[in-house]
Order: structure tokens, then C-alpha cells, then sequence
């Protein structure tokens, strides 16, 4: 079952600062940011097991920054999150992960970047059979294997 | 107490599969006991949004980072290559990228040609119709004719170039290199009541397309239409022994958490190189104080990974990246042994086609050539949908100091010891994987590649787990002799990739099956004396 309660408010806004901060919007590709609703709404619903390590990451940054993320003056925030990179190991390196892989599964993210918004499965895609005459040289090579005796 | 049977095999996977099959024509009693449970393809991750997500979840290579009820944990701390595997009817055969090269002829005799290591006592035209028959049921793809591996007759095609083929291609040609398209055993045709390939993409975490063979899928169904008994959620914690020192059966747990005994003629290991000698250690007793089969003290020695060295970069043209299976081409340029180079033996590589937009997301960041804020997405464009990869499967040589041991600590979810690797990577190795970089590299550039990148090892690479149970012909020097039977305890067999006296330079899969068929072929022909 996914755990929405994994994580408090005040973690919850600072996983949206950070998130924001990781992946911006961008009006010219098009894309949300990382502390879009819907978004955010996916990684709160499918945080599962690295909700503990993405806490554990969430109150280090708030340590760092001595309040919460979110209440932090924006200017000072790269410092904390350049700090934050540098020594936050596996829990920081988790709630990068679960931005990133929640974020590179929007529709509108996959549009953005041609890609149909789908499961691989059942339609699977198209591949070019390729030009087989490029094995030509192989073929003409005076390769043997190594004979045993 | 459960009925005896005739042959009893721990372990549904590659190897066990095989031999189950195979000796199911005998019409005697046979069962296998497998941990885990049969798999539905229904469920997946391809059949999801979440496809990319879950591989570093409950579909991660690792078991300990996966942590089903069907795995068990591996203290693999102390050893730069992380054990990965899969438990279920099976085994990793549900989770393996399908890349099918044999072991050449010269990998059998590695002391006689290069002073080494040790020579196998078989040789590899003993297995030819065994690799031959293994493909058949496996259904492999490829293309007949490479001058630089076994000759092999693919029935069916090989996969498709597709975008990344031609620029590997074009590379290995404008340096003079071999290539050639893979064996694999993903079907490019409809095949024996498989479906052909459709390209889903994410094949190593299982395919829901039912493309790639797995043993669940090829070898089981045949095994029980032929009379095999497969009992799944059942975990083995040791053999047991009579006052004659043969093997008596087994005791495990079964789907219930219940201990049960199940006597046996004949026991037939099928667990892996680390499953293997953690169950034989776990099966010490007073007849077999350092464990079952142990008397040369090589059990669990000689633990053989192939330190894969990869390297990648990011071209121009569009690459296939998570729209097909992701090894199509190999080479074996660097196979064969060549002492100018600094190192013995060699190593085979296999081409990377890319990856999914999640994994290129998560895993240059982590590299940081992906960075935070307002250039991610303009840095991120040029990065997904242009990987090309190159890794090598670097051969290591045994040493008896590389080994799997039983954990003192640790426990799985039964309650049974759980195995301990040590091991490190030798010199010999280092240097054939500064080779195998250095030559990836020339690829990639000749390639057009830019803003390249290395894994060396590729640390979650654990997937060849050989060489701990090592066959030969003296009980002094090894475990099993020439046709996988212990030295010790004469209706006891090994059939996995423990019996690896050296480990080539390929994927080793193949090579598991046609031992275990062989190891099947020769217990058929000794019937009447097989415990002479």
C-alpha cells in the first residue's frame, strides 16, 4: 500500500523546494518542474520503501539549513543544497532518485521529449532491421579462433 | 516424513531445469525444490508506468536491496562486486540480459595454453550436443558464422541493428575490429509457443512478452508434462547423510514455514555458486565437520565474478536507447590471451543499445554531468536517447581466497546462516580492465561519443557466480570430478556454476546448461553403477 503519511508538512514543503530546485519549470521546453502538484502527488503516493531514507534525507537538508528548506532566504539555499550533495550519501542520494523517477514518468514531461506516456507493454515499439552488409568487412577479416592444439 | 524419491533437486533455475528435463525420460521419481514461487508475467514492471522505478525497488538485481519473501541476504560487504541473482521456478534466467556466448575451446584448457590456473577435465567438444540441444529448447537467436566464437545454428534470426547497432558497427570496422551480431535466447521469431520479440525494451527484469527464455517458460513446462514433481516455496537449509555418508535427503522449510524431511536416492545440487557451497557448508555434521563434499577444503573457494568494466558515452544520432533488448552485438577482438597487453586471458565485450529515461536521469546525476536547475533540461535532451555503451566481461582466474563462507551473524527469514562473500579483485584482472577501458574509449570516440563515463566494476555486477565447487578428477584439488559427482558422497551432484574450473571471458548461462545436460547424460549412461 503506498504511505501518504510517510512523510510531516514541513517535510513535505522542503521536498518540494528541493524538487523545484533539482528540476525547474521551463516554459521553453514546455515542462513542469519537479514541485508540480501532480508530481509531487506521485511521489508522496509511491514513496513505499524510501520513505524512511527520504525523511532521514529531509530533516539533514532542514538541519543544514537551520529551519526548514522552505523558509530559507532562496539566496542562501544553494550553499545548503551544495552541502547537502556532497555529504548526504544514501538518503540523499534516494530522494534524488524518487524526483527523478517520478518526474521522467509525467505525461507531459514524456511528451516533451517525444515519448508516448505508456507502459512498454503490450505494444513494445518498431525496430530497423539495419544494414547487415556492415558485418562485409568482418566477414572478409582473416579472423580464427584460438585452436586448442 | 514425505515418501522418497529417486532424484531430488534443489533448485529450479538454469541448471536445475535442465537436469530435470532431462532426466525426466528416466520415469524415475524426481522432484525439485525451489524457494521461490512461479512468476507472472502479468505483473511485470513492463506492464507498467512504473517500469523504470521498480527495478530499484522489489524488481532490483540485488537481492538484498529487493528483499522478497523468496530471496535471502548476502553479506557481500567485503567485495567490490555486489552478488546479484533471482529466486523463483526460473531462477535468474527470469532476470539475465539473454546474452548467449559459449565458452570457447581454449577456455577449457587455460593451464596447458597460457600456464595458469587449471585445465578442465572435460573439453568443450564434450558439450557440442549439449549446447546444441540447450539451444534448441532455449530457442537462441543469432547469426551462424563467427569467425571468432563456436560455431553455433541460431533457429531463428538475429535481432535487429536498430539505431545503435550501426554505430557500434561502423566504429569496430573503421578500427578494424571484430563484431558480430549476439546469441541470445531472446526469440526473434514465434518459437515454441513463445512470442516473438517485440521489443518492451526492459528484458533484464523479466519479460512479460514471454520473448526471452527463461527456464520457467522453456525447460519446466516439458519437465512437468514428463512426470517431474517442482515444489515451490520450499527452502533447503542443509543435506542430510546416513551411517554409509551418502546423502539421505534433505530438510526444509516449506510454503507454511514447516520443517519437513524429504529422503532421496540421489541429491542434486542446483543453487548457484553461492547458493551451492552455502547449502554444503550449512550441511556440515559430525560425518562432515567442514561440511558436505569439503574434504579438499575447496568448498566455497575460488568464488570466479567477471569484473565487468563498462564504459559509455552519448553520440549525436538518436540511439535505440530503451526500445529494444539491450545487448544485439559482440566482439571478441580481445578474447585470447596476448602478454604484449600486460595481462593473461582476455575479454569479451558486449554492446549497450542505452537506457530508459528514468535510469539516464537517476544515473547521470549521480554521475554529475546532469546538473540541478534551469540547464537540467536542455542538458538532459542531449543525454537521453543518445547512450551507446561498451562493457567487458573481464575473465577472472580462481583464487582460492575469493570465497563464500557462512555469515556468523547473519540469518534469512528461516533462520539459516547466510553466506558471506570475500573478495577482491586481482591484478591480473585490474589490468585486462584498464585494457578493456582503454579500448572502449577508442570505440566510443571513433564512435563520435562525447561526455563519456565509467563503471569499472560495475559494482551491482555480480550476475556470474562461478568456480566454488570446482570439478577435476582429484578429490585433493576438487569437489566434484569430471561428470559433477562428489568426490565424497557418491550420489551427491553438482549441476550450477560452481563446477567452473576457470570462467572464460562470457556470459556463462549457456555454458551452466550444457554442463548440467551433460551432467544429466552421464548419470543416464551410469544407471546401473552410478554410485560405483
Amino acid at each position: 500500500m503506498p504511505d501518504q503519511t510517510a512523510l510531516t508538512p514541513r517535510q513535505c514543503r522542503d521536498l518540494r523546494t528541493i524538487a523545484a530546485m533539482i528540476i525547474p519549470a521551463s516554459e521553453e521546453y514546455r515542462v513542469p518542474g519537479a514541485d508540480d502538484p501532480a508530481i509531487q502527488a506521485d511521489i508522496l503516493a509511491t514513496l513505499g520503501r524510501d520513505a524512511k531514507l527520504v525523511a532521514t534525507a529531509l530533516d539533514h537538508l532542514a538541519r543544514l539549513a537551520g529551519m526548514p528548506l522552505a523558509d530559507l532566504d532562496p539566496a542562501a539555499r544553494d550553499g545548503v543544497i551544495m552541502t547537502f550533495r556532497a555529504e548526504g550519501g544514501a538518503p540523499a542520494a534516494t530522494l534524488v532518485r524518487v524526483v527523478l523517477q517520478c518526474y521522467y514518468r509525467d505525461d507531459r514531461v514524456l511528451r516533451s521529449l517525444g515519448l508516448e506516456p505508456r507502459a512498454p507493454f503490450p505494444k513494445g515499439h518498431v525496430l530497423e532491421d539495419g544494414d547487415w552488409s556492415l558485418l562485409d568487412p568482418v566477414k572478409a577479416r582473416a579472423h580464427a579462433m584460438r585452436q586448442v592444439s | 516424513m514425505n515418501d522418497p524419491v529417486d532424484v531430488l533437486i534443489i533448485g529450479a533455475g538454469a541448471s536445475g531445469a535442465a537436469v530435470a528435463w532431462s532426466l525426466a525420460e528416466t520415469k524415475m521419481h524426481i522432484l525439485c525444490l525451489e524457494q521461490g514461487d512461479w512468476m507472472k508475467p502479468a505483473d511485470y514492471p513492463s506492464t507498467g508506468r512504473d517500469w523504470e522505478a521498480r527495478f530499484y525497488g522489489e524488481w532490483s538485481t540485488s537481492p538484498n536491496i529487493r528483499g522478497r519473501p523468496e530471496d535471502y541476504p548476502i553479506n557481500d560487504d567485503n567485495s567490490p562486486i555486489k552478488v546479484v541473482n533471482f529466486n523463483a521456478v526460473g531462477g535468474s534466467t527470469v532476470m539475465y540480459t539473454a546474452h548467449w556466448p559459449r565458452l570457447h575451446p581454449s577456455d577449457f584448457r587455460v593451464k596447458t595454453l597460457d600456464g595458469v590456473a587449471d585445465d578442465w577435465p572435460i573439453d568443450y567438444d564434450t558439450l557440442v550436443p549439449f549446447f546444441e540441444e540447450n539451444d534448441r529448447i532455449m530457442g537462441t537467436s543469432g547469426l551462424s558464422g563467427d569467425p571468432l566464437s563456436p560455431l553455433t545454428h541460431p533457429p531463428m534470426p538475429p535481432q535487429p541493428l536498430g539505431l545503435s547497432g550501426p554505430l557500434v558497427a561502423k566504429a569496430m570496422n573503421k578500427l578494424g575490429w571484430h563484431w558480430w551480431p549476439s546469441d541470445t535466447t531472446v526469440a526473434t521469431a514465434d518459437y515454441e509457443g513463445r512470442a516473438r520479440c517485440i521489443n518492451l525494451g526492459h528484458c533484464t527484469p523479466a519479460c512479460a512478452q514471454g520473448a526471452k527464455a527463461s527456464t520457467d517458460i522453456t525447460y519446466w513446462p516439458h519437465a512437468i508434462r514428463a512426470g517431474v514433481e517442482l515444489r515451490t516455496h520450499c527452502r533447503v537449509r542443509e543435506i542430510t547423510t546416513d551411517e554409509n555418508g551418502m546423502a539421505s535427503g534433505v530438510v526444509y522449510y516449506d510454503k507454511d514455514g514447516v520443517e519437513q524431511f524429504q529422503p532421496a536416492h540421489v541429491v542434486i545440487i542446483a543453487c548457484n555458486g553461492v547458493g551451492t557451497p552455502r547449502l554444503l557448508l550449512n550441511s556440515a555434521s559430525g560425518r562432515f565437520p567442514n561440511g558436505l563434499a569439503n574434504s579438499s577444503g575447496l568448498v566455497g573457494k575460488n568464488l570466479m565474478f567477471h569484473p565487468y568494466a563498462q564504459i559509455y558515452g552519448y553520440v549525436a544520432e538518436p540511439t535505440d536507447s530503451n526500445r529494444a533488448p539491450p545487448t544485439c552485438l559482440w566482439s571478441k577482438e580481445f578474447y585470447d590471451t596476448d602478454l604484449t597487453r600486460g595481462f593473461v586471458r582476455g575479454y569479451g565485450i558486449q554492446f549497450v543499445r542505452g537506457a530508459g529515461p528514468v535510469f539516464e536521469a537517476v544515473v547521470s546525476e549521480q554521475k554529475g554531468i546532469l546538473p540541478w536547475g534551469a540547464d537540467h533540461h536542455r542538458i538532459f535532451r542531449k543525454l537521453n536517447g543518445h547512450r551507446l555503451g561498451v562493457s567487458a566481461i573481464c575473465e577472472d582466474l580462481p583464487e582460492e581466497h575469493n570465497r563464500v563462507t557462512l555469515d556468523p551473524v547473519l540469518k534469512d527469514s528461516h533462520g539459516i546462516p547466510a553466506p558471506r562473500i570475500d573478495y577482491t579483485i586481482s591484478e591480473n584482472s585490474r589490468k585486462m580492465m584498464e585494457h578493456a577501458l582503454a579500448r572502449g574509449r577508442e570505440i566510443l570516440e571513433t564512435a563520435g561519443a562525447t561526455d563519456i563515463c565509467v563503471n569499472s566494476p560495475i559494482p551491482w555486477g555480480g550476475w556470474h557466480l562461478l568456480g566454488t565447487a570446482r570439478m577435476g578428477t582429484d578429490p585433493e584439488s576438487s569437489v566434484v570430478n569430471e561428470w559433477g559427482r562428489s568426490h565424497d558422497v557418491k550420489n551427491l551432484f553438482i549441476v550450477d556454476g560452481s563446477v567452473f574450473v576457470t570462467s572464460g571471458g562470457v556470459n556463462p548461462t549457456s555454458t551452466i546448461q550444457a554442463i548440467a545436460l551433460y551432467v544429466a547424460d552421464q548419470m543416464k549412461q551410469r544407471l546401473a553403477n552410478l554410485f560405483d
